[in-house]
């Protein structure tokens, strides 16, 4: 994903002269190309991420279209309330991009493990939060945030993930993107939990349980008409991130099912546990120890699709 | 550049603030009075910025990072024609456009939101590489105190300024040796805060805060070196020009009475 937001960046950079980048001292060669075509528009901020945070605050003030870049908590939590203060507070549009969503950098630590992220930015007022599930998603909503006007937070994998997509999809922010119909369960995943969303589908079709999968890119703002649309389809709702089931995806659509009196939705939440996981390893590893993988959510869908069946036999 | 007028334009203007400290029922009083003779020779003599050009891109930015000062600001502006004298006797109320803390474009002239400390020398850094990015010259002055200089993001800022040669950037910070609950010298160990900003790298001067005479001189002298950003050290007194409140850390705090209100009129020696 690292690559693909440097290429898309450069792109869009070239076609918009107010696009400035800002690097915490990360993205060694990921930049040469854009340091080399825009010299003045490219800043190793250093191990600084407050000042960072507030410069790119104070650029997007005078009309500049600023991107602040690296590991997510470094860019998040490391600068929350610059975060709040500087940019949301002040409703300007600096892009946060934070590499390294959820477990990408597993084997680093929990110091480089980002499974709050959301939670803390979407409490912000004025912030949008983006999840692209894969690369093609990232370069949409990536063009899509330079068309708003506000503040953003963007959270990306590293390298190598799966790619679902097989084009650019014409994502718009707040909208979610319809992957595959179903009609027998829904599965509303986010950021990079998608390819394992669609693993989840293909298994569950072979049980002869068909499901739709969409890809909920957006966290905030929350799409609640399409979540109002799916309420009158599908009775049984899951949702996959890899975030903690602390106010995450799961937690935003089940603060919307609560205030809008949903109760014939039954809502399973797969995401992280609320604690530091040790021993670590892989982001395989972590998922493997969460349940985060598709074999077991696979089972843990059919077995409760079968209780659930069994016992509305049995009234 | 008449000085008896700047002090005569100090003095109304502090107690302005002090009126508003009293009707508003607001601290911070002391934190007020030290910066008021820099804010007032800023707007007089050195920022290019009036009501008029408030929304221009080529205005100069004036970002009052100590924003708990923020009385001497609304009282400046006022008095240079930004929004109505009238506004200042709403300070604190509520629904009021001028608060405790200024809100984004609270009202004409306030640049940021401040309140929490250390982040305004970071924006305006933004903002001064922004004029070099957008070939708009323009200069960037940043009020900051003492005791903000605890906070760690100040020296992110502090860094990372030289290296990008922003001569378009002037630190100042009210050295007033005070800050929320005590000494600053005993809580942090700030000195020898010039010499720590040189050694960042920055042009730096050391001034007697409450002088016109050396403020006017001081900023005659920006930039000196092309390519440094300047940082002005300036020594104040907490309290300034009131002898009852003048380096004592009380006035943090406290709200004056109808009867100190009086008394401070008279000492500023305008009739009542």
């Amino acid at each position: 994903m690292r690559n693909a937001f440097a290429d898309e960046l450069l792109l869009l950079a070239a076609a918009d002269p107010r696009i400035v980048l800002l690097s915490g001292d990360i993205g060694n060669r990921l930049f040469d190309r854009f340091k080399a075509q825009f010299p003045n528009r490219f800043f190793n901020c250093g191990v600084a991420e407050a000042n960072m945070a507030s410069m790119a605050a104070g650029m997007a003030m005078c009309g500049l279209r600023p991107v602040t870049y690296t590991i997510t908590p470094f860019n998040t939590t490391r600068c929350l309330e610059q975060i709040r203060d500087d940019i949301c507070y002040h409703n300007v549009p600096v892009l946060v991009v934070g590499t390294g969503a959820g477990l990408s950098y597993a084997s680093l630590g929990c110091t480089h493990h980002s499974c709050e992220d959301i939670s803390f930015l979407r409490s912000i007022p004025n912030m949008t939060v983006l999840c692209p599930g894969d690369t093609w998603e990232l370069r949409s909503l990536l063009r899509c945030a330079f068309k708003a006007n506000g503040p953003a937070y963007m959270r990306i994998g590293k390298t190598g993930e799966p790619v679902v997509h097989a084009n650019l999809p014409p994502l718009e922010i707040g909208k979610g993107f319809t992957m595959r119909q179903g009609d027998g369960l829904c599965i509303l995943s986010t950021g990079n939990m998608l390819p394992t969303a669609i693993e989840v589908a293909n298994c569950l079709q072979l049980k002869q349980v068909s499901t739709e999968v969409i890809s909920f890119h957006t966290v905030k703002p929350l799409d609640t008409q399409l979540l109002t649309n799916l309420s009158r389809k599908f009775s049984y709702w899951v949702t996959l991130e890899e975030h903690s089931l602390i106010g995450g995806l799961g937690s935003s659509i089940a603060e919307w099912m609560i205030d809008q009196h949903i109760r014939h939705v039954r809502l399973k939440r797969f995401g992280t546990p609320d604690l530091f996981p040790h021993p670590i390893g892989s982001q395989k590893y972590l998922r493997n120890q969460y349940g985060l993988e598709a074999e077991p959510i696979v089972n843990q869908l059919l077995q409760e699709i079968s209780h659930a069946n069994t016992s509305s036999h049995s009234r | 550049m008449n000085l008896e007028l700047l002090k005569k334009q100090a003095a109304e203007i502090r107690y302005k603030i002090i009126e508003m400290s009293r009707l508003g029922k607001a601290p911070h009083l002391g934190s007020s009075l030290s910066c008021t003779d820099l804010i007032v020779a800023a707007y007089a003599h050195f920022l290019r910025i009036s009501a008029a050009e408030v929304k221009s891109p080529h205005r100069d930015r004036f970002f009052l990072s100590k924003g708990h000062a923020i009385t001497t600001l609304y009282a400046v502006l006022a008095k240079q024609g930004f929004f109505s004298s009238e506004l200042l006797k709403t300070f604190n109320q509520n629904g009021s456009s001028l608060p405790e803390h200024p809100t984004p474009h609270c009202v004409p002239g306030v640049e940021i939101a401040t309140g929490s400390l250390g982040h305004g020398l970071s924006i305006g850094i933004g903002q001064a590489l922004a004029s070099k990015i957008q070939g708009i010259p323009y200069r960037v002055m940043v009020l900051m105190s003492d005791g903000e200089c605890n906070e760690g993001s100040v020296w992110e800022a502090a860094l990372f300024a030289p290296v990008h040669k922003l001569d378009n950037l002037i630190a100042i910070i009210d050295f007033n040796k005070w800050q929320a609950t005590g000494r600053s010298e005993e809580i942090m160990k700030l000195s020898p805060l010039k010499e720590k900003w040189e050694a960042f790298g920055w042009q730096t001067y050391e001034i007697n805060g409450n002088s016109f005479e050396e403020i006017l001189e001081v900023f005659a002298k920006i930039p000196q070196t092309p390519g440094k950003p300047t940082a002005i050290i300036a020594h104040t007194v907490k309290g300034k020009g009131i002898s009852f409140m003048e380096d004592d850390n009380h006035w943090h705090y406290r709200i004056p009475t109808d009867e100190e209100l009086a008394k401070a009129k008279q000492e500023l020696g305008l009739s009542s």
